[in-house]
């Protein structure tokens, strides 16, 4: 029997750090296993360890040279390509939400609650329910397999994300708009001079979601690009190396693969953490 | 209950009153949510009623100009000096003409058929020419395009001739019309929303309600493989998707598929949420706990799985639970021997029972990320008053946090459960719907319906199916969402008035 209350509290904290740690080991296990398993020289497909015997940076430089077979795979193009979707989908995606939000937040019309509810509805669509339609608009408009006809699709229905954006807008006091429209100053004046430098939480965090969009979606990319290879996007590509016809050649090469891609996101990621974190609950707790 | 005496009631009372009261209104919301449609469509044949009243008699009170105007656009405004706005005006009459004439109208024509001629070979002398006959798929794009272009239009009209009576009037009080630059003022001031919400509206409305009307269109048509155009013709069907899904009673292979993957989709977003959301509150309290240290070290941990993109992990995981992966192998150095376990192929239960695991690896991170702050406003006193009357921490977490937790973040609750019905990363990536069976109509035992939608379009194209599936999706997703939308600002309403 423990008496001691402090003692208690020591053994409660114990097997706390031993939960949290084996948890921990856990979440992590898989990442290492890819980033350890990237490095491995010996073998093709998977082998029957987990700690690889040797180590090289080879899949790396085949991944980026395309040399040891993976010329066919153009890794680089694929990598340049998203980056270019990435950048310019964000741009727009991040005016476009930003626009909605503040009309919708800041300004007072006479469909704005139709035109809110018009755009929760659009919302509970399942996403890719409409994506027929969507490639043979773009084939109409001659815009299949190309990379704009990615970063119309990326960002044309940002502008339904907008209530997270809407509620952090929500939080800025309204006296700062009487004021600065007193003082002589436009609705646009107040959306550029005032709202904006305020929100750099909700900013950053537009930014960050709507730029990693490009770096993760496969479907629409996949059906966007059929087999034109050349205009992929990593997604895409990653997942054509776990293709029947691939698996068992570029193995570690898709682990390499994996770990260029999820390194800088990740870093992005946390670096930015603070912000993310800012911004959801700062929009979300208001429901 | 007064406003006073439920101001007196603590947060859990208070919750197990709402929770009360929910349960009870549910019939009443959900009538409530019908009757609001019914008057919604009420309301819109109102207005158009009132539309075409004011049209008769602004035409009645009209000079020639805007008498013109119901014929010619713009003209109104040209003689009353609002030369940009009337030329614009002009210019839209004449493209929507041009359109209709070249385009719109070869498409529209046909709506109701969705074509009759099909591609068939002729001969010119002996040598065989095909000759390509109607394609039922662009005539029903097209025309969607041409009614959405055409309402579009509408609108352009009435407010041309508002616009063009608005000005006789103000010419009749002596008023000058405005300039071109005081009208960009009030597009920056005034009528701002104007400027920031016509982008945004062009681009869904394209990109997004258009299609979005062309496959709600879809499932009322026989558009599958093998009536695939341009080769052959589809046309209008009625419900017979629907009745095709959702004829149990004559038990046919898509109904019992349908009727199977419900369920499995029902069971998989419960589960999938309430592990995430009970797992993750648990691991958050035991981050948040009082003495523990590092606690960004264990935060960054958890975190990482959210920074990696999702099909990274996910296909990565794939390859981990393989017969010869590096789980097996693992549990193959506690065993001795790769004990070469199928977690994905073999029995339906093991590999649903792997997948809502693994869920709970990629969603638990989240729930971490958007509670930590929640939970650290729960009152400290709380907890305090609960040791003292030597509760332990299973019963503080069971009657304090959860019923508190549960009473803040009800709406984030729902909008997950919805989110998991449609999560179709998790299921597409891991097992691709695996293990395949025969029972089903294209799909396999952890399929749920949208990656049965997915499969539906891109490997079988039954078209018409996928589009009646994923509005019986919608219709569930919304009516949840619907409901929990209209008790929750009612519940706010109550406190705020009562």
């Amino acid at each position: 029997m423990i008496k001691s209350y402090k003692l208690r509290r020591h053994l409660a904290n114990g097997f706390i750090y031993l939960l949290l740690a084996v948890l921990g080991i856990i979440w992590i296990s898989p990442f290492v296993y890819l980033v350890m398993h990237s490095f491995r020289a010996e073998g093709v497909t998977t082998v029957a360890y987990l700690i690889p015997h040797e180590w090289t940076i080879q899949n790396y430089i085949d991944l980026f040279t395309g040399a040891g077979g993976t010329a066919q795979l153009n890794f680089p193009r694929w990598f340049m390509n998203t980056f270019v979707v990435a950048i310019f989908s964000c741009i727009i995606s991040t005016i476009s939400v930003l626009m909605v939000s503040y009309a919708f937040s800041r300004l007072r019309f006479k469909a704005r609650k139709k035109f809110m509810n018009v755009g929760m509805i659009l919302g509970m669509f399942p996403g890719f329910m409409t994506m027929i339609a969507i490639y043979y608009l773009l084939k109409a408009m001659g815009l299949t397999q190309t990379l704009v006809a990615l970063v119309i699709c990326y960002s044309c229905g940002a502008g339904l994300g907008f209530q997270i954006s809407k509620g952090f807008f929500d939080t800025i006091p309204r006296a700062l708009d009487e004021a600065a429209t007193i003082d002589g100053a436009t609705k646009n004046q107040i959306f550029w001079r005032i709202i904006l430098p305020m929100s750099k939480p909700i900013v950053v965090y537009t930014v960050l979601t709507s730029f990693i969009g490009p770096w993760t979606d496969f479907i629409l990319a996949k059906i966007i690009m059929l087999d034109s290879r050349d205009n992929y996007t990593v997604a895409i590509g990653l997942q054509l190396m776990q293709d029947q016809q691939f698996k068992n050649t570029y193995y570690k090469q898709f682990l390499a693969g994996s770990v260029v891609v999820a390194v800088p996101i990740s870093i992005l990621f946390l670096i930015l953490q603070r912000y993310y974190v800012e911004g959801v609950t700062g929009g979300a707790v208001k429901g | 209950m007064t406003f006073v005496e439920y101001k007196q009631l603590n947060p859990f009372q208070r919750f197990a009153y709402n929770f009360k009261k929910t349960v009870i209104s549910a019939p009443k919301a959900i009538a409530n949510f019908f009757k609001a449609i019914g008057m919604a469509i009420v309301k819109f044949f109102v207005g158009i009623g009132k539309g075409l009243k004011n049209y008769g008699t602004t035409f009645v009170k009209g000079d020639w100009a805007t008498k013109l105007s119901y014929i010619i656009l713009g003209v109104g405004d040209l003689s009353k000096g609002k030369y940009y706005k009337g030329i614009l005006y002009f210019l839209t009459e004449v493209l929507y003409v041009l359109f209709m004439m070249f385009f719109g109208w070869t498409y529209i024509s046909k709506f109701g058929t969705l074509g009759t001629v099909k591609s068939h070979i002729e001969y010119v002398g002996r040598a065989p020419k095909t000759v390509l006959g109607d394609n039922s798929m662009l005539i029903l794009l097209y025309s969607v395009l041409t009614i959405v272009i055409t309402v579009i239009f509408l609108a352009v009209y009435i407010s041309n001739i508002n616009d063009a009576y608005k000005h006789q009037l103000m010419r009749a009080e002596g008023k000058k019309p405005s300039t071109i630059r005081e009208d960009v003022r009030d597009f920056l001031d005034g009528k701002y929303h104007i400027t920031l919400l016509s982008f945004p509206t062009l681009m869904i409305g394209v990109f997004n309600i258009l299609p979005l009307i062309f496959m709600i269109l879809i499932a009322f048509t026989t558009y599958n493989k093998i009536n695939l155009p341009p080769a052959n013709l589809f046309t209008w069907c009625g419900f017979q998707n629907f009745g095709d899904v959702l004829d149990v009673l004559g038990g046919s292979l898509k109904a019992t598929t349908f009727i199977e993957l419900t369920k499995w989709t029902l069971i998989w977003a419960l589960f999938a949420t309430f592990t995430n959301y009970i797992l993750g509150m648990i691991v958050a309290l035991m981050i948040n706990k009082k003495g523990i240290k590092f606690k960004s070290l264990w935060r960054t941990l958890f975190v990482l799985a959210i920074a990696v993109p999702q099909f990274v992990s996910l296909l990565l995981m794939n390859q981990i639970l393989q017969t010869d992966g590096a789980l097996n192998i693992l549990l193959g150095y506690f065993m001795g021997g790769n004990p070469h376990i199928q977690f994905l192929n073999s029995t339906p239960l093991m590999a649903r029972v792997t997948v809502i695991i693994v869920n709970c690896w990629v969603g638990i991170p989240y729930t971490i990320l958007s509670m930590s702050g929640i939970l650290m406003n729960i009152p400290e006193d709380l907890y305090e008053s609960a040791r003292i009357d030597g509760a332990g921490p299973m019963k503080t977490f069971t009657s304090i946090t959860l019923p508190y937790m549960l009473f803040v973040t009800t709406p984030q609750l729902i909008t997950q459960f919805v989110g998991n019905i449609n999560n179709f990363n998790v299921i597409y990536l891991l097992t691709n719907g695996g293990p395949t069976t025969e029972n089903f109509y294209q799909a396999g035992y952890t399929d749920i319906l949208v990656t049965w939608l997915f499969k539906l379009t891109m490997n079988s194209q039954d078209y018409n199916l996928a589009a009646a599936i994923g509005i019986l999706v919608f219709i569930v997703c919304a009516t949840l969402s619907l409901i929990v939308y209209n008790n929750s600002k009612s519940m706010k309403d109550e406190e705020a008035f009562s």
